[in-house]
């Protein structure tokens, strides 16, 4: 990549040539960051083969109600159709008797 | 009918004596004998922070039961609570159900990895320092295979 930098630097007369070289690294970057973002994204229930999702327990549910006090929806968190069906009412109850905010500003 | 299995959850101010908890315990308790219910289990979460102000209270003393009984006896016992001044909040939940769910599930996992463990020629218990070898390894393969298929 240094190699490739150094010569479109060189090259200062082609526009077309720098764009170029502008252009590959980014795409290089692109390349190395996108399995970080592309990464599966597995259901945590499932995964850690949690069965019990309880209304009583704040330190499960508190990943999936963000900072505002909304619940996460699941193309964020990963979580599978019917985990997130528990963890919906698990967070309700749990919002009943004061355990976790219902909004936070 | 199978008995059903309830959990009780209250929040009463957090200047409540503990003498008033059991005070209210017992209360609670008295409806639920004259019903034909049994308190499983008591188990006081003392105080806690409040997640939202209940009445201006920041905190709250938290009491969950366990409690088996008819759901007459639950409507009763929400009637009552609701009516006390004293208790801030409170939650009934059915429990029996999940908790049957639950174990299912549970057991059925147990035995399909023995089945599977067996036929695999290895004792059906899980060995110590047996497992799956470097999680890193895995997640690195992981993400190449990722990055070919862009």
């Amino acid at each position: 990549m240094p190699f490739g930098y150094g010569r479109s630097g060189g090259g200062s007369g082609g526009g077309g040539g720098r764009g170029r070289g502008d252009k590959k690294p980014g795409d290089k970057e692109k390349g190395q960051r996108r399995p970080m973002f592309r990464r599966r994204k597995v259901c945590k229930f499932c995964a850690d083969k949690i069965d019990d999702i309880n209304y009583k327990d704040v330190k499960l549910l508190g990943p999936f109600v963000p900072e505002r006090g909304k619940i996460l929806p699941r193309r964020i968190s990963g979580t599978c159709a019917m985990h997130q069906r528990k963890l919906q009412t698990a967070i309700k109850r749990a919002r009943q008797i004061a355990l976790i905010p219902y909004v936070t500003d | 009918m199978a008995g059903r299995q309830y959990e009780l959850v209250y929040i009463l101010p957090p200047d409540t004596t503990e003498q008033q908890v059991t005070e209210l315990h017992q209360q609670i308790e008295a409806v639920v004998l004259r019903m034909n219910g049994q308190i499983e289990k008591t188990e006081p979460w003392g105080r806690r922070k409040l997640a939202y102000e209940i009445g201006h209270h920041k905190e709250g003393v938290y009491v969950l039961e366990v409690i088996n009984g008819t759901g007459e006896l639950m409507k009763e016992l929400d009637r009552r609570l609701r009516v006390m001044d004293q208790v801030l909040r409170h939650l009934v939940v059915r429990v029996d159900e999940e908790k049957k769910v639950v174990d299912r599930t549970r057991t059925k996992r147990q035995t399909e990895s023995e089945r599977r463990r067996v036929k695999r020629g290895l004792p059906p218990q899980r060995q110590p320092g047996e497992g799956r070898p470097a999680a890193d390894a895995d997640d690195g393969d992981d993400d190449h295979f990722d990055g070919m298929e862009v």
